[in-house]
């Protein structure tokens, strides 16, 4: 399976970073100006390594995905920053240029299996067409690769499922061949936006199982994208928290999980009912994400943190911590509690 | 809470049947021989997956839809029995809130006049009266007071949903379906409709059914739980029993596949990962409806439909196999079951010494 590793133009050394997004801000053009929508976001992936970017709706976690991809609109939107895949900066690269990478050296699975499979083609032309636009095969070829890759993601007649047409197959069914689809060309890297959402919890854990296997099994690294801790925490080694367009906290999923640094993270947490305290009254976070326009200067958090202080009102940026990062000022006097339970 | 009182059960539902018909006269069966009773002042959580008939069940308790076979008897009466002008009369004592706080909403109107509507239709007041009681209830949801005159599309989803709670309440309901209320929204916001959820019922001595897919959230809230798998309940008893020991090889399974965010060390828990998915309703399985997928299942489960027994008290199930010592319960090692069941089944020996036929259709691992 591994042959076509090594016709990718540059690999990464060990202990390099596969992807390495450096101070990506990202503008979409509003009424008056520029509005941002992500700003300074750093986040790195090592080859194989499965990191978790999570937070609510709206924190920009999808749109961090997107801009890898350089899937935003061709108008009215703007990237500064650096976004190192493999070395190789994927921000001034040309339309044509990111047509070869995605697909082909960047996988990705989007949370909605339905609209991302086109209605009126069967499910095996869609498969193939990724296989004739990246790699110089057949057709036959692409077919036989097609049934193959079908297989590949547990489905039990590959023959058949690959006549289908998207709307005969269930939710669970489609995001498999999603999946074919996103590693037929065995990409080195896979975005998975909320892969699981739109499923039920049995099918949830059967997709899981099959992404996490396929990682292992190819060495693939996946970006994880989703609102749900409790996925992070059995599926990823690192994660990186968002809140309203920035990564507040970054760090080994078990460390943050056992001591989240930042209260936004801890919020999210405490705000989970708990199989061991059924009725109480769950904590919360008070307030909502402030607009976008009306973003504050200072921690954005801020207005919704309890342990603000009017030092808060001031820009923060992301603290170091040996293997984490934090961004809150207060950090080293909170002693926040995580998801554990004595 | 105190629910050891003998309250009066404010809903019984007896054998029913929903039955939908299709194209060409195809018929399926959406709900399969349910039966169950609410109690007076408790919340009554229904988990299962899409299509399971969760949301079916939900829709006839406010008579939205009626039985094809079986009773649904409201405080021992059966509304629909009664002329079209009475049953409409008499549910509105039965409310139902949706799970997308969009659709449930009209765009053209403002909050506070969604908010008035059932009582304009039920002609309940004069117009001063509707809307300053519609105000009212809007602030009691917490609802910020300026945003009454609001559209919805100008608010979050969480306030619109606040808008939907608010909206139910309008007619001093007794009981209130909540079907998928909290799935839409961000975990925060989630936390703090549970709360408000809580808030009422103790406020206005509410009963809840309450419908989701989310084991967690079922499970904070509810007093007794039906665990629903393709139109049948399979399991039902107390939310904590059935939590700290499922009977049913689905509840564990479910129970299982739920993520636990919590450090490594403090999971717990055994996996068993389902393979297959729900079965067409168009071409049920036979005998037990969960065998294709049942890691447990033998050919017992195939031939016959297992009997809705009750176990211990309170505690019912429908499984053959319910009272097996192996049964693998998701949580069996940090509460040292073996299930102490109230009587012992013909069959339970057979588990040990029948290699099960579908061994292969499941696997299991400790995470």
């Amino acid at each position: 399976m591994n042959v076509l590793a090594q016709s990718h133009g540059r690999l990464t050394l060990p202990g390099e970073n596969l992807l390495d997004i450096r101070n990506l801000c990202v503008f979409f053009r509003g009424d008056s100006g520029w509005l941002q929508m992500l700003k300074d976001v750093s986040l790195t992936v090592k080859p194989g390594e499965v990191v978790g970017l999570v937070g609510e709706s709206g924190c920009g976690k999808s749109l961090t995905a997107l801009s890898v991809l350089n899937l935003l609109p061709l108008r009215g939107c703007r990237r500064t920053g650096q976004i190192l895949f493999e070395g190789e900066d994927l921000v001034p690269v040309s339309e044509s240029g990111m047509r070869a990478i995605r697909g082909r050296r960047i996988g990705m699975i989007f949370q909605e299996p339905m609209s991302a499979l086109d209605p009126v083609f069967t499910v095996g032309t869609q498969i193939s067409e990724t296989v004739l636009a990246h790699l110089n095969v057949s057709r036959k070829e692409a077919d036989e690769r097609t049934v193959e890759a079908l297989a590949n993601v547990g489905i039990a007649s590959p023959r058949n499922v690959a006549a289908m047409y998207p709307m005969s197959l269930s939710g669970g069914m489609r995001q498999r061949v999603m999946i074919a689809i996103a590693l037929i060309c065995e990409p080195r890297l896979l975005i998975a936006d909320e892969p699981t959402t739109a499923l039920d919890v049995t099918i949830q854990a059967q997709i899981m199982d099959l992404l996490l296997e396929l990682g292992s099994r190819t060495g693939i690294a996946i970006l994880f994208i989703t609102h749900n801790l409790g996925l992070v925490a059995e599926s990823c080694s690192r994660m990186l928290t968002m809140y309203a367009g920035e990564i507040v906290e970054d760090g080994p999923v078990q460390d943050i999980l056992a001591r989240p640094l930042h209260p936004y993270t801890a919020g999210l947490l405490g705000s989970l009912p708990h199989r061991q305290a059924r009725k109480s009254r769950l904590s919360s976070i008070p307030g909502r994400v402030p607009s976008i326009t009306e973003m504050p200067s200072g921690c954005r958090f801020g207005p919704r943190c309890s342990y603000a202080e009017p030092e808060c009102n001031a820009p923060q940026s992301l603290l170091p911590l040996g293997a984490r990062h934090v961004r809150c000022r207060r950090h080293e006097t909170l002693s926040l509690a995580g998801s554990g339970h004595e | 809470m105190n629910k050891a009182l003998p309250a009066k059960p404010i809903l019984e539902v007896n054998d029913l049947d929903i039955v939908f018909t299709l194209r060409r006269n195809q018929k399926v069966r959406a709900v399969d021989r349910v039966s169950f009773s609410v109690r007076e002042g408790e919340t009554f959580g229904i988990i299962g997956e899409s299509g399971s008939g969760k949301s079916t069940v939900g829709r006839c308790i406010v008579c939205m839809n009626p039985p094809s076979h079986g009773t649904v008897r409201h405080y021992g009466e059966d509304l629909f029995a009664l002329p079209e002008r009475e049953l409409r009369r008499r549910r509105r004592a039965f409310q139902i809130v949706f799970q997308d706080p969009n659709a449930a909403l009209d765009p053209r109107m403002t909050l506070v006049e969604s908010v008035r509507e059932p009582l304009d239709v039920a002609g309940i007041g004069t117009a001063k009266e509707r809307e300053s009681k519609a105000l009212a209830m809007l602030e009691r949801v917490a609802m910020a007071p300026e945003l009454a005159w609001r559209y919805p599309h100008e608010i979050s989803g969480g306030q619109k949903q606040r808008a939907n709670i608010a909206r139910a309440l309008m007619l001093e309901p007794k009981l209130i379906v909540c079907d998928e209320v909290v799935a839409a929204l961000d975990v925060s916001i989630q936390a703090d409709m549970l709360n408000l959820f809580a808030d009422l019922q103790r406020e206005f001595n509410l009963t809840y059914v309450f419908i989701s897919h989310d084991l967690r959230v079922v499970a904070h809230v509810s007093d007794r739980v039906a665990v629903m798998y393709f139109g049948k309940i399979v399991e039902l008893g107390a939310a904590g029993e059935i939590m700290e020991a499922p009977l049913h090889p689905y509840t564990q399974a479910l129970m299982s596949a739920e993520p636990e965010p919590v450090p490594v060390e403090q999971r717990n828990r055994k996996r068993i990962v389902l393979k297959g998915e729900i079965p067409s309703a168009l071409n049920p399985p036979s005998g037990c409806r969960f065998h294709t997928r049942c890691p447990r299942a033998q050919s017992e489960c195939m031939a016959r439909e297992p009997e809705w027994r009750e176990l211990t008290p309170g505690r019912f199930v429908a499984c053959h196999f319910a009272e097996a010592p192996n049964s693998r319960s998701a949580t069996d090692h940090r509460t040292g079951a073996p299930i102490s069941a109230g009587h012992t089944h013909s069959h339970a020996g057979s588990m040990s010494t029948k290699a099960a036929p579908h061994g292969e259709s499941f696997r299991e691992e400790a995470t």
